[in-house]
């Protein structure tokens, strides 16, 4: 390893690449399109090649992460299983659902799916992959017992079945969109031994098999020899490894010790250009920040109260003070750019504390004030950006008192608990899958306690429907009501900002429905 | 010689006492703390039914006292269990990051200790003069800045330049060659954050001792000031002198987890912030008691060898 560490620094002072930050802002307005931005130009594209080691540097890991794929809840925990697992069903990079483990899906009514499992892909112990190993993977996240972060997704399916080379899954109700659901990066194929899987194994159908791992420190991997993509997992070997401190990520990338890190500090993005020594990757994507009103408490029950606060943050400043130019201006839409029935011609939401004012006086109230509670565990920046949000609507006549909480805990205690605070959403492929978990009536993460007729009987309704124009109709309306009637203020779609080291290519298109190309740049990224 | 045996037998049945102490406050301040391992495991992702199921699995539906009781009796067998959030066995968790931050804290306090004990006895042999002025302020503004400041200058100075990884990549296969220099920066960094704390302790014990009338005699006898300071002045300085280096050891074992952070050093600093963070209180309890017995160790070394340099004290029992 001391090789990897002495290899001589590529510092290239007077090779300054061309300036990217013109082509990154444009980004935002192309929507869902992925962007790789050109640093090494005509290498980056090149023909895949096999070969070298691909060493990673995560912000994320702990030292309590484990392998169970359904309690995986950050990112190096995501890619870690992205390298190991295989899923039924793969988000390919332009957001299109491509066969993984199950080689094609149907359903007449929507209510019954047919998956149809690959034949002669084996498991990194050899063992073939059956359709009862699939049905036990699936099990690992249903019923009582079931620990799993998208048990939810199981709550309509009445029963799982093999049938052949087919697994059949039957749902309480139809639903058009479940085979995004089997997407999932929590629904890892595992070997399984009397109907259940054994949670703690490393064992996958994935690219590479794990060699070591020392959770909050460090994974290596080797490729898999038997992998049955033939154009996928190009590294010999995957080194994931957990840099919490974002300066010793940036350090360890300009050194030439890691090929990849995430979460860059917006402040710092412009000087590792200027070093030229890396490429930096921001995707647009549907990632979003929040801040939930609970919709139950006053004031917040007052719809009017909720537009005047809607329009009080300054959206453009947000974006250009807190993620640096790298994301977009939301209109309070959890649907983004990156999805299929994205409602782009909503009226926009500009700062006006005219109209927050005209809003206030139609609630009755000549000013407000309210407390605004935040932390940095919401998201990076989240204290700044109460901080700027206090600033603006302080001329609407709204008083924000910035509550400042502490990380630890911070989804434990103020979370759902506290009337108005600050929180993060990934984004979902799926429009469904976005409003069942954060925006349907009872749902356990709806939260600002939204209630909306019309909009729960639309979400059955584009659910089970059939036709793509009624149902992007639909979806429209409900994008419309949310925005203009919900309960959270959503100021900003964050891109997701990555660089890499100068050695490694990536495909044309880099995928937006998760970070580092959909957890996948282990298995679609190259040595150039 | 039976004397000192039966302090150290004393000290080590307080040490245990003190222990168990400490696991008590341990437990009861990590059972204060907001929230559980089964909701800090799900993260946003816990729904009540996830936590609650969880919370089944793993037994945190017993009332503490039980808790507290299944992990004593287990840890009383040398068995600290496996950790609650990743079921892996809690002692190689700690093994080998023990073994880490135990280099780490050998491979500064190497560097330290002699550094600390030249720059104080060269200080008081030339009490007031610029190498006195100048190491005691060298020394003094090493110290007064944050540890992560001193780690990141360094990183830029000579980890950006090439000379060293800004990173410590140690795995069970590296050698002792490759340790030294790959976790140079860390030890560097925790040098310059300890040695003055030990070089003013040296050099106020020898000035203090350079008053008294047998000094007086040996100078008036004629002897070279270097000889007075090793032979007559060192002897009786060195009870302080080793309290405050087992003190400052204790930290290097203790207190470093920025500077694991900033070196990405797998120490037992930042497994202590993710277990607690994570409220893994298995975890928790065996690193504090860890750092409680090191403390505990440390201090009776310290107090056995300054009692072996006191002929008075020898005599005595």
């Amino acid at each position: 390893m001391t090789r990897d560490l002495r290899k001589p620094t590529i510092i290239r002072p007077f090779a300054r690449p061309m300036t990217r930050r013109t082509l990154l802002q444009g980004a935002g307005a192309l929507g869902a399109a992925g962007l790789i931005l050109p640093g090494t130009m005509g290498a980056a594209h090149a023909e895949p090649r096999r070969g070298g080691t691909f060493r990673i540097g995560l912000g994320h890991g702990n030292t309590t992460d484990g392998y169970d794929p359904g309690l995986i809840d950050n990112l190096y925990a995501q890619v870690f299983a992205a390298a190991r697992h295989n899923q039924l069903i793969e988000v390919a990079a332009d957001g299109q659902l491509i066969p993984e483990i199950a080689e094609s899906w149907e359903s007449a009514d929507g209510k019954t799916w047919v998956f149809r499992i690959r034949e002669g892909v084996s498991f990194h112990s050899g063992k073939t992959v059956t359709v009862e190993d699939v049905i036990a993977s699936l099990n690992h996240h249903r019923g009582d017992d079931a620990t799993s972060a998208v048990k939810l997704f199981f709550n309509p399916v009445t029963e799982i079945r093999a049938d052949g080379q087919n697994i059949v899954v039957t749902l309480d109700a139809p639903n058009g969109d479940f085979p995004y659901l089997m997407s999932d990066y929590h629904l890892a194929i595992m070997p399984g031994t009397d109907g259940r899987i054994d949670p703690t194994s490393t064992d996958g159908c994935g690219p590479y098999i794990v060699e070591s791992f020392e959770p909050g420190v460090q994974a290596s991997l080797n490729r898999n020899p038997n992998y049955w993509k033939a154009d996928r997992g190009h590294f010999d070997r995957v080194e994931i490894l957990a840099i919490l401190d974002s300066a010793a990520r940036l350090n360890a990338l300009m050194t030439g010790q890691v090929d990849l890190i995430d979460q860059i500090d917006p402040a710092t993005i412009g000087m590792l250009e200027a070093r030229g020594v890396a490429n930096i990757l921001s995707i647009p994507g549907n990632a979003h920040y929040v801040f939930p009103m609970d919709s139950r408490a006053a004031p917040f029950n007052d719809n009017n109260v909720r537009l005047a606060l809607k329009y009080a943050i300054d959206r453009e400043d947000m974006v250009e003070k807190i993620l640096g130019g790298h994301g977009a201006v939301s209109n309070d839409n959890p649907i983004g750019p990156a999805n299929r029935y994205f409602h782009a011609e909503m009226e926009p939401k500009t700062f006006d504390p005219d109209r927050a004012k005209y809003y206030l006086r139609q609630a009755g109230l000549d000013s407000l004030d309210v407390s605004l509670h935040v932390a940095d565990a919401a998201f990076s920046g989240a204290v700044d950006a109460g901080a700027l949000y206090a600033e603006t609507a302080r001329q609407a006549g709204i008083n924000i008192n910035l509550v400042r909480e502490p990380n630890d805990g911070y989804w434990d205690n103020v979370w759902m608990q506290k009337p108005f605070c600050a929180s993060y959403w990934g984004g979902r492929a799926v429009e469904d899958h976005m409003f069942t978990t954060g925006y349907a009536s009872g749902a356990a993460w709806n939260d600002s306690f939204w209630e909306h007729e019309r909009f729960n009987e639309l979400l059955l309704k584009a659910r089970s429907e059939v036709n793509e124009d009624l149902r992007r109709e639909m979806y429209h309306e409900m994008q419309q009501i949310v925005s203009f009637e919900g309960a959270v203020v959503i100021p900003m779609n964050n891109n997701y900002v990555m660089a890499t080291g100068l050695n490694i290519a990536t495909p044309e298109r880099i995928s937006a429905n998760w970070n580092l190309d959909g957890f996948r740049c282990v298995e679609r990224w190259w040595m150039a | 010689m039976g004397a000192l045996l039966r302090m150290i037998l004393q000290r080590l049945a307080l040490g245990v006492l003190t222990l168990f102490v400490v696991s008590v406050v341990i437990f009861g301040a990590t059972e204060l703390l907001p929230g559980d391992l089964a909701s800090s495991l799900l993260g946003q992702a816990a729904t009540p039914e996830t936590v609650a199921a969880l919370r089944r699995q793993l037994g945190l539906d017993l009332p503490a006292p039980v808790r507290y009781w299944n992990w004593l009796t287990g840890a009383l067998q040398g068995d600290f269990g496996v950790s609650l959030a990743n079921r892996r066995p809690i002692s190689d968790m700690i093994a080998a990051r023990l073994g880490n931050t135990i280099f780490l804290a050998l491979y500064a306090a190497a560097l330290a200790v002699p550094l600390a004990l030249v720059l104080g006895i060269l200080a008081a042999l030339w009490r007031n003069s610029v190498f006195d002025r100048v190491s005691n302020a060298g020394a003094l503004t090493a110290i007064s800045f944050p540890e992560f400041f001193v780690a990141y200058i360094l990183v830029l100075w000579l980890a950006q330049s090439g000379y060293f990884p800004s990173m410590v990549r140690i795995s069970p296969v590296s050698t002792f060659a490759d340790k030294i220099y790959m976790a140079f920066l860390p030890a560097l960094t925790l040098t310059l954050v300890v040695t003055a704390h030990m070089m003013r302790m040296t050099r106020a014990a020898i000035i203090n001792l350079m008053a008294q009338p047998y000094i007086e005699m040996a100078r008036l006898k004629g002897l070279s000031p270097l000889r007075i300071v090793l032979r007559h002045a060192l002897p009786n300085a060195l009870a302080p002198i080793i309290n405050v280096v087992a003190l400052n050891l204790a930290y290097l074992i203790t207190g470093v987890v920025v500077v694991e952070v900033v070196f990405v050093y797998p120490g037992l600093g930042q497994l202590m912030v993710d277990s607690v963070a994570k409220r893994d209180i298995a975890v928790v309890q065996a690193i504090a008691l860890i750092f409680a017995s090191a403390y505990v160790l440390l201090n009776l070394t310290a107090d056995v060898l300054a009692t072996l340099t006191n002929p008075r004290l020898m005599s005595k029992g």
